[in-house]
């Protein structure tokens, strides 16, 4: 996958709420399927569906701890989406600073007419 | 002049403040005000907005064309729906990419902070497969609505 549909899948998997929580818990570190669905409604086949597409997006990966699979956020993927954010966040932030001169401008011209 | 800040809310909104030195007044009128719109509402360095329509009233059109002057381009086009002079307006746009985004329902307040103006822009999306998706695609042309700290969605 390239980096722009691998950002696509990373933000559509974070469109689904249970995977949204699955993350927050992951963000306070590893676990088990098993403690991923205690604080949940669901069966474990249905936690382990949710982490799948998490790991199919590059937001989660997992570990062989003997027997255990303990899984935990993905720190390449998590940062991407970060990095994506931040320029996006940045290029509105641009708008806005723009703006700051246009109403400066604005100020200028009034007081300009007034006098 | 302060941070801007960004976050999502619930499953479908996303919320953007930011204060500016102006009166309420004047950032109104730099949003509704075609030839202002086009001065600061490019996006990344580079892009400019060669088309821009803004019919300030109760069901007038608004129609934003970028262009980055090598060919790629992109528009906007939407509707007002409500307009309270200086303090509030709600429209709904959508992005042509050339693929028609859902409607993006867009509130924006301008509420006065001392000499200045406090904004608050809510967007609602319809649904969060919808907002996830405005957030991956739509601005990959790096533009309009970007959003989010990764801290507010998990």
């Amino acid at each position: 996958m390239d980096a722009a549909s691998n950002l696509n899948a990373a933000f559509s998997a974070l469109a689904d709420p249970t995977r949204r929580a699955i993350l927050a818990r992951l963000a306070k570190g590893e676990a088990t399927v098993m403690e991923l669905a205690a604080p949940f409604e669901m069966t474990q086949p249905a936690i382990s569906q949710h982490l799948k597409v998490l790991e199919g997006a590059g937001l989660v990966v997992r570990r062989v701890d003997g027997t255990k699979r303990p899984r935990r956020l993905a720190k390449a993927g998590v940062e991407a989406m970060d990095q994506w954010l931040a320029m996006l966040r940045k290029a509105l932030e641009k708008n806005y600073d723009r703006l700051d001169e246009v109403l400066a401008s604005m100020e200028k011209q009034k007081r300009g007419e007034k006098r | 002049m302060s941070k801007m800040t960004l976050q999502t809310e619930g499953d479908t909104h996303v919320v953007v403040t930011r204060r500016f030195a102006a009166p309420p007044e004047a950032v109104y009128r730099a949003h509704t005000d075609p030839k202002l719109v086009q001065k600061w509402m490019l996006g990344p360095e580079g892009w400019t907005m060669p088309v821009c329509i803004s019919e300030a009233k109760p069901g007038g059109k608004i129609r934003y064309e970028w262009s980055n002057g090598k060919g790629a381009g992109f528009h906007l086009t939407g509707e007002y729906l409500e307009l309270e002079p200086y303090s509030r307006l709600v429209h709904v746009e959508r992005m042509h990419l050339p693929d028609t985004t859902p409607d993006n329902h867009v509130e924006t307040r301008f509420d006065a902070d001392g000499t200045g103006t406090l904004m608050t822009v809510r967007m609602t999306l319809p649904d969060a497969q919808t907002r996830a998706a405005m957030l991956a695609t739509g601005m990959e042309r790096g533009m309009e609505a970007s959003y989010v700290r990764l801290e507010g969605m998990i």
